[in-house]
């Protein structure tokens, strides 16, 4: 079917703003994937996945600019014994950078992987990103893999000392970046992928994972700070049996994020979670899009988030749980909360369950409210003041998704940040 | 030290007055009773005291060792002195026991212009407040009063009032919901503050607290006002004939 002319012209001035890179090995992947792009177009604001976040910015032949953040504070995970890894407006900087090589754990550029003839890069670049178009349509998701610049294949084959840390630096005011990272863990193997910054004006990141039997990847990833900047992202994950996934992501700011997770338990046994915290002031958009499917026995979701808005933010929560026939002892859980500070900011949010197993669990929910009158009262009742009360209470209000987090010190280290940001605001 | 007089009170968003004249005078050192039937006003005294919003004074006055307390934050006319222990008390998730009350207890200090407490000297004057009401490390770390019994959320209202050292304590209906040796412990906490310097307003529905903190003077609160006021056998009285012969008295 041809597309709406005008998804197809916004289609066609994207891909003529870029330029497919040299292929390698992932050559044909890369082909596919321009056009699934063509196949599908560009998201617009008729498309029902759409309906609560415009793409529009996130589509533009034109990058839209955003300032560089300049906090002044130490950079989130600084005191971590970590491997850095470290992107400039989406391109590798080798100088600020570790050496790549850490026990247990293999770390290559795409750029280098592509010109030899890895199987299994092969049979994941692409990949997951290709099957996660049905039933629902990815079509940023392509955009990335067809013509991303950059990136990292990480291989775990181990249980490597300390955590991979992506490091995304923004510098120039007009970036846009297109990054594609690799992860595949194998059986028996653990990792911990730590993400942080704002990467560019634009970004546009696409981390495709796959899981072995009995693997396990933590995920951490702390949003940049920088007001205007913009971020498509999409994880899709797909697990073996008994493998373990779970992931978390701090935003703070930002005027629109639009974060994906698409999520296959393909084996018996696995566990699969994924968790959010954001804190939005004014022109701030963030939306968390997740879709589960269960195709397997006896497998745990998770999905657990929560958004502090105020002065008009707009927080969105599309979250989908498919239990497909067969999948039975499915315990799925999904929950979506909103604090809204005051009465201009917005939350919307579209829980989905649909079970086609017999014998399953699952169960969703979604608030939105504002801070506790009872508990502001018992609070202040003992002395402390309605500004500190607040913030503990907003605090306490994140804690749900902040939990998931296993790492005590990483969980520590994003409280502390989430306390700097509501005292800022004080 | 509490000085209420002619107290009017009525609900903020319905026309519907709750109290309708509350005098009442605890002295420092004194342990002070409000018994009284249901919907007398009895919780509405202990909120509007403390600060609570949705009620509105119409009438009348409240002050705390001289410092008229109606038109002070509820967070003021805690630094003041002003201790309520809550009937309910509220749970939150996700802030420990001991980081809500460090922060409690120096935010109060800040509040009066004194050196607020280093983690170590916290840490001391809790450890030795926590064992003698039988709370463990354990209840200290959890998150406040989240999945605490009955009786460990009065305990830990007791734990709160021990490391505020407020001058005036309120307690509402701190007997509601514990077994009989819940209420001794607690009792025991209560009675281990009692002290020249403080004043004690508690409010029940049964003699049997008063078995356990004695009282100086115990009130009865009818429809809005103090109607009877006497010595703890009034509290037996009460006990034994409940509310309706007093009550018919001034009918």
């Amino acid at each position: 079917m041809a597309l709406p002319e005008l998804k197809q012209s916004a289609t066609e001035a994207r891909l003529a703003t870029l330029s497919l890179p040299d292929g390698g090995c992932l050559e044909a992947a890369r082909a596919a994937a321009v056009s699934r792009v063509q196949t599908l177009g560009l998201p617009d604001r008729r498309d029902e996945y759409w309906k609560y976040t415009r793409p529009d910015t996130l589509v533009t032949a034109d990058t839209p600019s955003a300032k560089v953040f300049v906090s002044g504070e130490t950079p989130i995970f600084d005191g971590f014994d970590r491997l850095k890894i470290v992107f400039v407006d989406g391109v590798f900087d080798a100088d600020a950078s570790d050496d790549l090589s850490l026990d247990g754990i293999t770390v290559e550029r795409l750029a280098d992987v592509s010109a030899k003839d890895i199987h299994w890069v092969k049979d994941l670049y692409g990949v997951l990103e290709a099957r996660g178009q049905t039933p629902v349509a990815r079509p940023l998701a392509s955009l990335n893999t067809a013509f991303a610049t950059d990136g990292v294949v990480i291989h775990v084959t181990g249980k490597p000392s300390k955590p991979i840390s992506l490091i995304y630096k923004h510098g120039d005011e007009s970036s846009d970046a297109l990054l594609h990272h690799l992860i595949r863990v194998e059986t028996g193997a653990e990792a911990t992928i730590l993400e942080n910054g704002p990467a560019a004006s634009r970004f546009n990141k696409v981390t495709e994972i796959d899981i072995a039997d009995g693997g396990t990847l933590h995920h951490v990833r702390a949003q940049g700070r920088d007001h205007e900047r913009r971020a498509a992202t999409h994880m899709f994950t797909r697990l073996g049996a008994e493998s373990v996934f779970k992931s978390f992501t701090l935003t703070v700011n930002g005027v629109l994020t639009r974060n994906e997770q698409v999520i296959e338990l393909t084996g018996d046994d696995a566990v699969a979670h994924v968790a959010g915290a954001c804190v939005g002031d004014g022109d701030f958009h963030h939306d968390d899009t997740v879709f589960i499917t269960h195709d397997a026995v006896n497998c745990e979701s998770r999905q657990v988030f929560k958004k502090v808005l105020r002065n008009g933010a707009t927080g969105v929560f599309q979250g989908k749980i498919l239990v497909k026939e067969g999948a039975q002892k499915t315990d799925g859980y999904q929950i979506s909360q909103s604090l809204l500070l005051d009465d201009d900011s917005q939350f919307l949010a579209k829980p989905e369950l649909e079970i086609y197993a017999d014998d399953v669990a699952c169960s969703h929910g979604s608030t939105s409210g504002a801070i506790d009158e009872d508990a502001l009262f018992y609070l202040r009742s003992r002395g402390v003041p309605h500004g500190d009360a607040t913030d503990l209470l907003t605090l306490s209000f994140l804690a749900e998704a902040v939990e998931e987090i296993e790492d005590e010190a990483i969980a520590e280290e994003l409280v502390t940040r989430l306390e700097g940001w509501l005292a800022r605001r004080r | 030290m509490l000085e209420i007089k002619n107290l009017h009170v009525k609900l903020e968003d319905e026309d519907k007055q709750i109290l309708k004249g509350v005098d009442l005078t605890v002295e420092a050192g004194k342990v002070h009773a409000i018994m009284g039937p249901n919907g007398s006003g009895k919780s509405t005294l202990s909120y509007v005291l403390s600060g609570r919003d949705g009620y509105e004074v119409t009438e009348g006055s409240a002050s705390l060792a001289g410092e008229e307390l109606l038109e002070l934050e509820a967070e003021e006319r805690a630094a003041l002195g002003l201790f309520l222990a809550f009937q309910y008390p509220i749970e939150i998730p996700g802030v420990g026991n001991m980081t809500f009350l460090r922060t409690a207890v120096n935010a109060q200090r800040k509040a009066r212009g004194e050196e607020e407490l280093s983690a170590g000297d916290f840490l001391k004057v809790i450890r030795e407040k926590a064992k003698t009401l039988k709370i463990d490390a354990d209840m200290l770390k959890r998150p406040v009063n989240v999945g605490f019994s009955g009786g460990e959320k009065k305990r830990n209202e007791i734990l709160q009032m021990a490391m505020l050292e407020p001058k005036m304590c309120i307690l509402d209906e701190t007997d509601s919901g514990l077994d009989v040796d819940a209420m001794k412990l607690v009792s025991e906490g209560v009675n281990a503050l009692r002290d020249e310097g403080r004043g004690f307003l508690v409010i029940t529905h049964y003699q049997r607290l008063l078995d356990h903190i004695k009282p100086d003077v115990v009130h009865i609160m009818a429809n809005g006002r103090i109607v009877k006021t006497g010595g703890p056998e009034l509290a037996l009285e009460v006990e034994n004939n409940g509310y309706a012969d007093i009550l018919a008295e001034f009918a």
